[in-house]
């Protein structure tokens, strides 16, 4: 008997491993930006070309940026949410129109509301890159330090937003005050 | 005759493939830079296709990774350069080769912890089977000794 106890070990180690790996989701990569400064940009404005939009002017303050496009299914998907999530007035929520039509995305905020304070055009996608964005939608927090606290891959809910992005925000924020 | 037609129908039906180009940017005049940019995207990964690189993918993202990968060459960038670039964005996954890092070392590690730790087991295994035997062959020839008349 005592023989089979160390195969049988293994075995149920693997089994633990094997079944942690079935809840995994291996589409998703984490960002090497997390606890890293973000990456500064200075786009036009959607709603106003001529107006420049600089990631610079957040320093200080605790923001999100919600990379998104009209051609996105799960952009779609979770508008709503966003536009729930802006009436609280937690943070700014800053938009990045991800290589996408500028009359789309008007329209998209128009018919749809529109839950951000501002929106940033990427064209050529070069923002994009610097954010290492794969996959819209994706949504950074970044501090007051200028650092990316969180970043969530996949349509924003309720669920994400109360629970991975309010305690962080929160917890900015008294960094911000002190 | 016959097999030979065969033969050249597959052989040009492997080649086939090639046509169908993704990139559609034209190539550097330098030789040395073409080469040169299509190793470097043949490493890496696209994210949004996961098992394509994006020298192989019409992604639109890929693209955009192409033509960074084209500029940083064009503006002297070397490989290594393009390389922290891309790591710095979207970290170990883009590359197709891994490399060796703090988080991945046992993945590394591991066949050879493991090759020790068969020879450890090995050796142990059969050092108590060589002296069990000595101890039946040294009772059998006391057996035998002491059977003498």
């Amino acid at each position: 008997m005592g023989k089979f106890i160390i195969p049988f070990g293994i075995f149920m180690l693997l089994g633990v491993f094997l079944f942690i790996g079935l809840h995994r989701d291996p589409s998703l990569v984490p960002s090497p930006l997390i606890g890293k400064p973000a990456p500064q940009f200075s786009l036009p404005s959607l709603q106003d070309p001529s107006y420049a939009i600089s990631s610079q002017e957040l320093q200080g303050r605790t923001w999100v940026l919600n990379v998104w496009g009209t051609w996105c299914g799960g952009c779609r998907q979770e508008h709503e949410t966003l536009v729930a999530i802006a009436k609280q007035n937690a943070v700014p929520l800053i938009g990045l129109d991800w290589k996408d039509d500028d009359a789309a995305a008007q329209e998209w905020l128009r018919t749809l509301g529109n839950p951000y304070s501002a929106v940033a055009v990427d064209h050529e996608g070069r923002t994009a890159i610097d954010w290492g964005v794969y996959g819209a939608p994706e949504t950074f927090l970044i501090g007051p330090d200028g650092k990316v606290i969180y970043k969530h891959i996949a349509p924003m809910t309720f669920e994400v937003w109360n629970k991975e992005f309010l305690p962080r925000i929160e917890a900015a924020k008294g960094k911000q005050t002190s | 005759m016959r097999i030979l037609r065969t033969l050249v129908a597959v052989l040009a039906l492997a080649l086939a493939g090639n046509a169908l180009a993704i990139d559609t940017e034209p190539a550097f005049s330098d030789p040395a830079l073409q080469t040169r940019y299509e190793n470097i995207t043949h490493e890496l990964r696209c994210l949004v296709c996961q098992n394509e690189t994006i020298a192989d993918s019409n992604a639109s993202l890929a693209g955009d990774l192409r033509r960074q990968v084209r500029e940083m060459i064009a503006a002297g960038k070397s490989d290594e350069d393009i390389r922290q670039f891309m790591l710095a964005r979207y970290g170990d996954f883009v590359l197709y080769k891994p490399r060796l890092s703090s988080l991945n070392f046992l993945l590394w590690a591991a066949p050879v912890l493991l090759l020790l730790l068969g020879a450890v087991a090995a050796f142990v295994f059969i050092r108590r089977r060589v002296a069990e035997a000595d101890i039946a062959t040294e009772t059998d020839n006391a057996g035998q000794e002491a059977g003498k008349p």
